[in-house]
């Protein structure tokens, strides 16, 4: 846990390399986007519920309303927003060389900005029917 | 970072067993963990009958009982054994607290006693608190100011302004909080744990001094303040009473204020 085989004094050790000054825009992001999940998780879990049954141009239907593919693209997007920012902090908890930290982080957030792109994208073309 | 294992040499095996004395009918056992790092051999849990009859009631009684009556190789750190000093700060029964505010009847069956978790261990109850305490002196915990005190020499502070203290002062730095966190667990080096961070909220909220917003640069990291998740350990541990996990909130919503 702790370096104790260096030279340098404690205090240099607990001061390192002193405040990132930042942090707070990463926690206020993940409160934020985890307030207006509340909402659109309920939105879409009803949605889901109430469009069991339906075939392919029901649902179809459904989705093409100026509320429901803007409620699915919110969705999809402050998702996999707060995926990543959350993601980005248990890996901070978890992976202590700093490489592989922020190799993971990398990863992360490039698969989570793939994903959410993609079903954004995938919403826009049903929705407009391309 | 997280540790799945335990490094080497750290896996206790059974130690030694002490009888209370012939006699004894009111027995309580006592199961210690002892390790002494000039031996090189792992840590062991020693066994203790303590003769309740003839033994103080709390679990820093009975550990100096031991020390005195039967084995005195036992180490641990104390001084007030009044809740004040913050010394005698180790693991019972599976929590962190003071041997000398912990009843032993609180305790079912066997009282356990371990030194405080995932800290470097010194010998037997002592951990080392060495980067704690640097983490500590990190935050400058006295007052700055820029202003001179009146000419009356004292600066002043209004009832209410002072009552934004209360909660905060009384912490006794024994690291109970700290050392109960998997957060600091895992991150330690960087994250500065409840104890410090509930200091420098003591100093954060304190009217008379002038260094709030170079505190609060100090403190905006993503490893020293936001490794705090309120898992809540630190409260429910705390032998003083005190709310770590609510300073800590208090320096985010700061934070948070002067951002907009």
């Amino acid at each position: 846990m702790f370096a104790h085989y260096n030279l340098r004094t404690p205090l240099g050790r607990a001061r390192g390399l002193g405040s990132a000054t930042e942090g707070l825009h990463h926690w206020w992001a993940q409160r934020l986007t985890a307030l207006a999940l509340i909402p659109l998780t309920v939105w879409f879990v009803a949605a889901v519920v109430g469009l069991a049954g339906s075939d392919y141009e029901q649902f179809v239907n459904w989705l093409s309303t100026p509320y429901n593919a803007s409620a699915m693209i919110l969705f999809l997007g402050v998702s996999f927003h707060h995926a990543q920012l959350g993601m980005q902090v248990v890996i901070e908890d978890y992976v202590g060389n700093h490489g592989w930290r922020i190799g993971t982080i990398v990863v992360v957030k490039f698969i989570c900005c793939g994903l959410g792109a993609l079903g954004i994208v995938s919403t826009l073309i049903v929705t407009f029917g391309v | 970072m997280v540790e799945f294992s335990l490094p080497k040499n750290s896996k206790p095996t059974k130690g030694k067993t002490h009888a209370a004395p012939a006699g004894a009918k009111n027995l309580k056992r006592f199961e210690i963990y002892r390790y002494d790092p000039d031996t090189g051999a792992n840590p062991r849990i020693d066994t203790y009958d303590v003769d309740m009859d003839s033994c103080g009631p709390m679990v820093l009684d009975a550990l100096l009982k031991i020390k005195d009556e039967t084995d005195q190789t036992l180490t641990l750190r104390r001084s007030c054994r009044e809740g004040i000093c913050g010394s005698c700060s180790m693991n019972i029964d599976g929590g962190n607290t003071l041997a000398c505010l912990k009843p032993i009847e609180d305790c079912k069956g066997t009282v356990r006693v371990y030194p405080l978790p995932h800290m470097p261990v010194v010998k037997d109850l002592v951990p080392d608190l060495t980067h704690i305490y640097a983490q500590y002196a990190s935050i400058e915990p006295w007052m700055k100011n820029d202003t001179p005190p009146p000419s009356s020499g004292e600066r002043l502070q209004s009832p209410e302004e002072r009552a934004k203290l209360d909660g905060l002062w009384e912490c006794i730095l024994c690291f109970c909080c700290t050392t109960s966190c998997p957060s600091y667990w895992w991150n330690g080096d960087r994250y500065l744990g409840p104890a410090v961070l509930l200091q420098a909220a003591r100093w954060i909220n304190d009217s008379r001094d002038e260094a709030t917003g170079e505190r609060l640069d100090n403190l905006e990291d993503p490893f020293r303040l936001y490794r705090c998740h309120t898992i809540m350990n630190c409260t429910n541990t705390c032998p003083k009473g005190l709310n770590p996990a609510k300073a800590i909130a208090d320096i985010k919503m700061k934070m948070v204020e002067r951002a907009g």
